[in-house]
């Protein structure tokens, strides 16, 4: 049997290739969490909760009105991300012109009041959501049993992750958006209405959050507390691939899948620390984090 | 002359029995209140199979007894220890320095426990482990403050893996939680699939709410053994299934062994998911009558029916103030003689004792996950397969590093 540092071939090729879909996934919430601090320089620490809605949106579209999976998979990021255009209007527009870290602090307590109203309401030991009986099942890929739900985590990571990348840095829209958050004065002179866009794009990352949940809803149980260890991680993905920076979030959120997969087979004890370690080191070294600008 | 005789005779006890009853009060009771404070996760991984419920059970409990005792209001303390020993033991050490704290219930991870008994040894408070696993709890951790009640992880091992071992199951990978609990249940495994001609063929350790099992569960298929040991509890055990059933660890014929699944657990999977899962449990509420009775009650008062902490923290309350109205003292070392000198027999035990290192040794149960066509409810979902007896289901004294046992 061919050996890859002393594991099996055959099992590292499949734990590489979870790394790639939790990866994926770590890119998503990273994702989103890039576009709202890129844009708008808000620190958004409910990103978690909004996550954990996302899938108990879906949670309750099912149990309550029997609405299914795919129609969940638009319904939930829309609600979430309306309960995103409120906060934005009501409470973070409110504080936008003083130090970013009020914005993380009221992020941060919203997360709070967030998780702790679920947990009031549904305990913490979480719901079943069935896997979408067009994805149930699995390939043998002859190295690994591959879920066919995972293959479809990756397949709408990758495709919502260029999209966003696309529409922001390639895209009209995405130019008025980016002059916007540099000059809202002299785009406002220019008749384009800046705290709309504003209020949308809070709207749209808190949206890809919620997205990331209703993915998750199948294959995690789906519980109050699913989003905050959740956060931290995606945070130390953001700051690896240099705040802000879209391009950075989502190739980091890749790359730190595979460092976290790998952790996992070589010494499952620090799994949870090694993003971390990452963190601190691309800290160290290149303050601005690997894909940032300046530091 | 005779009747002059009676009267004299009836006084005479009378005064006595009301004698004694004055001295009980007076002897021990430290001040003019019976203090409990109940220590649990009220917000994180271990909510459910304690948390706020386990609270109203104890509440329950005090009601029942009639809220006073020797003359004495019962007052209730409560708090998060958000599963970290440091927090436990700071508020612990502060409830019995500043708040006069008689008893502590509840203690939930075994981390929490360790650290909180630590506190009350050498104290006149008492401590009543009921959420806790760990047997070392009353092996190398016993102290004379407490006692561990509900279950422990020497049963757990010696009920599931003993019953998958005998049904073929001889090589094992452990997926552990990477903690002092788990080490126990592993190491208490260990010692059970060994002796009985099983072996060990690999394992994980993963840190305490793991959200991704998938990179474990490939590992455990990849090891080709028959069974996979689950030494987690709350949410890591709940996820580690779901994952398992991902990535068809049962079509690859490995057979899922979950050493520690609470009520609330097997409710959060639902019976499809868990169905066939075998478990050991130190109690279930639809067991026998009085433990349905019970259920009934805690029903009403919660919307959920107990799990066996909660169950365990009714009886060990009750049983504490019986102790303390018995010997009219609240002091550790008064209670606790008189809990080990009586029998428990209650809606959670009949025959239950007490053992010089801290052990309630009781019968534990081998239950079987229903299937969806035989569950009726929602919370119909053990079928009891075997009763394991007391003195067969714990490690036994002659195995005891506990320096209280001579």
């Amino acid at each position: 049997m061919t050996m890859i540092f002393g594991v099996p071939a055959a099992a590292f090729y499949g734990q590489l290739l979870l790394g790639l879909i939790n990866g994926a996934f770590y890119a998503l919430l990273s994702l989103g969490l890039a576009v709202i601090f890129g844009l708008l320089k808000i620190i958004n620490f409910s990103h978690g909760a909004q996550y954990m809605l996302g899938a108990f949106a879906a949670y309750l579209l099912l149990s309550v009105l029997g609405i299914n999976y795919w129609a969940a998979l638009f319904l939930a990021p829309l609600i979430v991300g309306l309960l995103g255009v409120l906060i934005e209007r009501y409470l973070l527009r409110r504080i936008a012109h003083i130090d970013h870290i009020y914005g993380l602090l009221l992020t941060f307590g919203l997360a709070l009041v967030i998780q702790g109203t679920f947990t009031n309401w549904f305990g913490v030991s979480g719901s079943r959501y069935p896997v979408p009986e067009l994805l149930q099942g699995g390939i043998n890929l002859g190295f690994m049993f591959l879920p066919i739900y995972r293959a479809w985590i990756v397949v709408v990571a990758l495709v919502v992750c260029f999209g966003v990348w696309f529409m922001i840095e390639k895209t009209k829209l995405g130019g008025y958006l980016r002059a916007g958050t540099e000059n809202s004065a002299l785009m406002q002179a220019f008749g384009v209405n800046v705290p709309l866009l504003v209020t949308l794009t809070y709207g749209f990352g808190v949206g890809l959050a919620a997205l990331g949940g209703v993915l998750a809803a199948p294959v995690y149980s789906v519980s109050p507390d699913m989003g905050s260890n959740l956060l931290i991680v995606v945070f130390a993905v953001v700051v690896i691939g240099g705040m802000g920076s879209i391009v950075g979030a989502i190739l980091t959120g890749l790359l730190m899948g595979i460092v976290e997969g790998l952790t996992k087979v070589y010494y499952p004890e620090a799994s949870n620390v090694v993003i971390f370690l990452v963190m601190i080191i691309v800290l160290l070294v290149r303050p601005a984090g690997l894909f940032g600008k300046g530091a | 002359m005779k009747m002059m005789k009676t009267v004299l005779a009836t006084a005479i006890a009378s005064s006595f029995v009301m004698g004694a009853t004055a001295q009980a009060d007076d002897h021990g009771m430290s001040d003019n209140e019976l203090r409990i404070g109940y220590l649990a996760d009220m917000s994180g991984t271990y909510r459910d199979l304690a948390g706020p419920n386990g609270e109203t059970a104890m509440r329950m409990a005090i009601e029942d007894f009639g809220g006073s005792v020797n003359g004495r209001e019962i007052t209730v303390l409560s708090a998060d220890d958000r599963n970290s020993p440091d927090v436990a033991s700071s508020t612990v050490r502060e409830w019995i320095e500043s708040d006069k704290v008689d008893m502590v219930q509840g203690l939930v991870a075994s981390s929490v426990s360790i650290a909180t008994t630590k506190v009350t040894n050498g104290t006149d408070t008492l401590a009543l482990v009921n959420g806790s696993a760990a047997s070392s709890i009353t092996n190398e951790h016993c102290t004379p403050n407490h006692i561990h009640w509900t279950y422990d992880t020497y049963p757990l091992a010696n009920g599931t893996a003993q019953a998958v071992v005998a049904e073929g199951g001889d090589s094992w990978f452990m997926v552990t939680a990477d903690y002092a609990f788990g080490h126990a249940l592993e190491a208490d495994v260990t010692k059970v699939v060994e002796s009985n001609g099983g072996e060990i063929v690999g394992g994980v350790r993963h840190p305490l709410s793991t959200d991704d099992f998938s990179s474990y569960m490939l590992q455990a298929q990849a090891s080709g053994a028959d069974v996979v040991g689950l030494a987690n509890a709350g949410g890591d055990t709940v996820n580690s299934i779901i994952t398992a059933g991902e990535f068809g660890l049962a079509q690859s014929g490995q057979t899922v062994a979950a050493l520690l699944l609470f009520l609330t657990d097997v409710h959060a999977l639902g019976v499809e998911t868990a169905q066939g899962i075998q478990l050991t449990t130190g109690w279930y509420w639809d067991k026998d009558e009085e433990a349905r009775a019970w259920a009934d009650r805690f029903y009403e008062e919660t919307g959920a029916r107990p799990s066996m902490v909660h169950a365990g923290i009714y009886s060990s309350t009750m049983h504490y103030l019986k102790g303390v109205e018995a010997t009219g003292s609240d002091k550790a070392a008064d209670v606790r003689a008189w809990m080990a000198d009586n029998e428990i027999n209650d809606m959670f035990a009949q025959g239950g004792y007490v053992r010089e290192d801290g052990r309630m040794v009781h019968d534990m149960y081998l239950a079987e996950v229903k299937t969806p066509a035989e569950s009726e409810n929602e919370w119909d979902l053990y079928e009891i397969v075997r009763t394991i007896p007391g003195d067969q289901a714990f490690r036994p004294l002659s195995e005891s590093k506990c320096p209280l046992v001579r």
